[in-house]
């Protein structure tokens, strides 16, 4: 099938080469023998402290926007859908889900640095509010992940809410539950697989970014994409292979992070159907 | 990612949780109406509060930007440089032809592979569903680098070449663009009967190809436009792949200006703001108009 000839070809190998570069010792010359011979070294290389911080970095951030957005996504999905607020302002709230969650990259960094940077529009009022906003700091990427991941959490959790039936909560009620009693045993048990899932996927959203911390610190900040594009544009590191196993414990990581993912909405789907 | 096996979608949805009142009110007469209303008064003041947080978090951005880009005399003047910029409309130009050949190549090897595991290999179903999803763990900026480690010396120096870095960069496309086209191709196929549309064709004599074209195809029109715009939305403002590939194109464009000017990049971003909400819009309207789920949201 020319789809199984093309992923290989445009996926699977370049991810390989990467793979098997990672094991090779490809530090000496290339007229040295021991060039390209199996070692580990590349990976034992990741806990230098430069690049085991750049991991730390890249963690932190995803898991604290993808906390914070995942919350804070759910609350104004459920604020339009269960909220009682007019019915527009809910496919007014989708459709700007949609422009958001795709509105990442440059355009996004450049919005963030127009608004709260050194000479932005705002910057003035957070100042007199005491406010000192480090736009090259972890906060503002922060700040700007945010953008697109609470609306993508409004976009996959809405369905997940709709399908809250009306009558499980009549049910409950008809049996003496309290609205805490609701949340607590029926309604969040329903939820906590598609709450989970989603905060997972935030989390490797946020973890492969690279243009929006790229474009708003300069490449200044020290996280796993960052690094890893000082090693596409010349070798940083002066060594390949550390910079293919940079990239591999990347892949390990959102390996794992989708595989939770699409396990976990698979479990959510027995609700929704 | 977010579709829903039972093509529930999400307009039908809405209207059972928010308009629900009155069916349960009809169909239950024992039923106090209050109950099933959605919480109006004192409780909604709550979800105001947070409607209108993330309504700031939206706007205040945005507003910024513009009264940054209104800084430059005379008014609009920052606009007006940009359209003017001939590297403006070729970096677009060359973003949207490449989102477009994207969107076609990807159409062509997505339709038969899905159809045919549809008809004949419902089996490996869930391997193409895992292969569609690998995207979205080599993250783009993985991708390019292997892409340029493995395509810069013999047998294939693509990225040595123009031509060859374009089709570098189409190719990765086509990969980021498997996931959504996958899935709302998929989705598609599932909302038809593939089996009987195929027997009823090939009695009528009709081959393969022509099915395909000529019965698949237009059946499948929504879904290929869904996955299409979304597509589109992400390959035209995509930075990472195209920079390092040295395309000329309109992400790696913006960065560019942002380095060497001052008002003129608070323009473009709006602009390019103002695209993804046309293509958002445009599906939006596909969306309404078919009763399948669109997935709307790509990764970064």
């Amino acid at each position: 099938m020319p789809f199984l000839i093309f992923t290989l070809a445009f996926l699977v190998i370049p991810t390989f080469y990467l793979a098997s570069g990672s094991f090779q010792n490809l530090a000496v010359a290339p007229n040295d023998p021991a060039h390209g011979a199996f070692t580990l070294q590349n990976y034992s290389a990741l806990s230098q402290p430069n690049l085991a911080d750049s991991y730390f970095a890249s963690i932190e951030i995803s898991l604290v926007t993808a906390v914070v957005g995942g919350i804070f996504g759910f609350l104004l999905a459920y604020a339009v859908i269960m909220g009682g607020l007019p019915r527009f302002l809910r496919s007014a709230l989708m459709t700007y889900s949609g422009v958001a969650s795709n509105f990442a990259g440059v355009p996004l960094a450049f919005a963030f640095t127009f608004t709260v940077g050194a000479s932005g529009i705002l910057t003035p009022l957070l100042l007199a509010g005491g406010v000192h906003l480090n736009i090259y700091s972890k906060t503002a990427l922060e700040l700007a992940y945010l953008y697109f991941q609470f609306p993508l959490m409004v976009l996959i959790i809405a369905p997940a809410i709709d399908g809250l039936r009306k009558d499980w909560r009549e049910a409950s009620e008809n049996m003496g539950a309290s609205a805490f009693q609701y949340w607590r045993f029926v309604a969040f048990p329903i939820l906590l697989p598609s709450l989970l899932g989603t905060v997972i996927l935030l989390f490797g959203n946020a973890f492969g970014a690279q243009a929006t911390a790229f474009a708003l610190t300069g490449g200044s900040i020290n996280i796993v994409t960052i690094q890893i594009t000082r090693q596409i544009r010349g070798d940083a590191l002066n060594d390949p292979g550390i910079g293919y196993a940079l990239a591999m414990g990347m892949v390990a990581i959102m390996a794992v992070t989708i595989g939770a993912y699409a396990l976990l909405q698979r479990r959510a789907e027995r609700w929704q159907r | 990612m977010t579709g829903t096996p039972g093509g529930l979608s999400t307009g039908s949805a809405a209207s059972v949780s928010t308009r629900g009142s009155a069916a349960s009110v009809l169909t239950r007469g024992t039923q106090r109406p209050a109950a099933t209303k959605p919480r109006r008064g004192p409780a909604s003041f709550v979800w105001w509060i947070v409607f209108i947080i993330g309504l700031l978090y939206f706007f205040l951005p945005l507003l910024g930007t513009f009264a940054f880009s209104m800084r430059s005399e005379p008014l609009f003047s920052a606009y007006a440089v940009v359209v003017d910029d001939p590297q403006f409309g070729q970096t677009l130009f060359y973003s949207f032809l490449v989102g477009i050949i994207t969107i076609v190549v990807s159409t062509i090897l997505i339709v038969p592979t899905a159809f045919w595991v549809r008809l004949r290999l419902p089996r490996l179903r869930p391997y193409i569903e895992f292969i569609t999803l690998l995207p979205f763990v080599i993250p783009p900026i993985i991708l390019v680098f292997g892409l340029i480690r493995s395509y810069s010396g013999d047998p294939f120096p693509l990225a040595g070449s123009d031509l060859g870095s374009n089709v570098l960069l189409i190719a990765a496309y086509v990969v980021l663009s498997f996931p959504y086209m996958y899935r709302a191709v998929d989705t598609g196929l599932r909302s038809i009967d593939v089996r009987s549309l195929t027997e009823a064709s090939q009695s009528l004599g009709a081959g393969w190809i022509t099915v395909l074209v000529r019965v698949i195809f237009p059946n499948l029109r929504v879904s290929l436009l869904s996955g299409a715009f979304l597509t589109l939305a992400i390959v035209v403002g995509e930075f990472t792949i195209a920079t390092f590939l040295a395309r000329p194109a309109f992400g790696p464009y913006i960065e560019l200006i942002g380095g060497n000017r001052a008002y003129e990049p608070a323009a473009v971003s709006l602009i390019s703001f103002g695209l993804t909400w046309i293509a958002m819009g445009l599906l939006g309207l596909i969306g309404r108009q078919s009763r399948q789920k669109i997935q709307i949201a790509g990764a970064h």
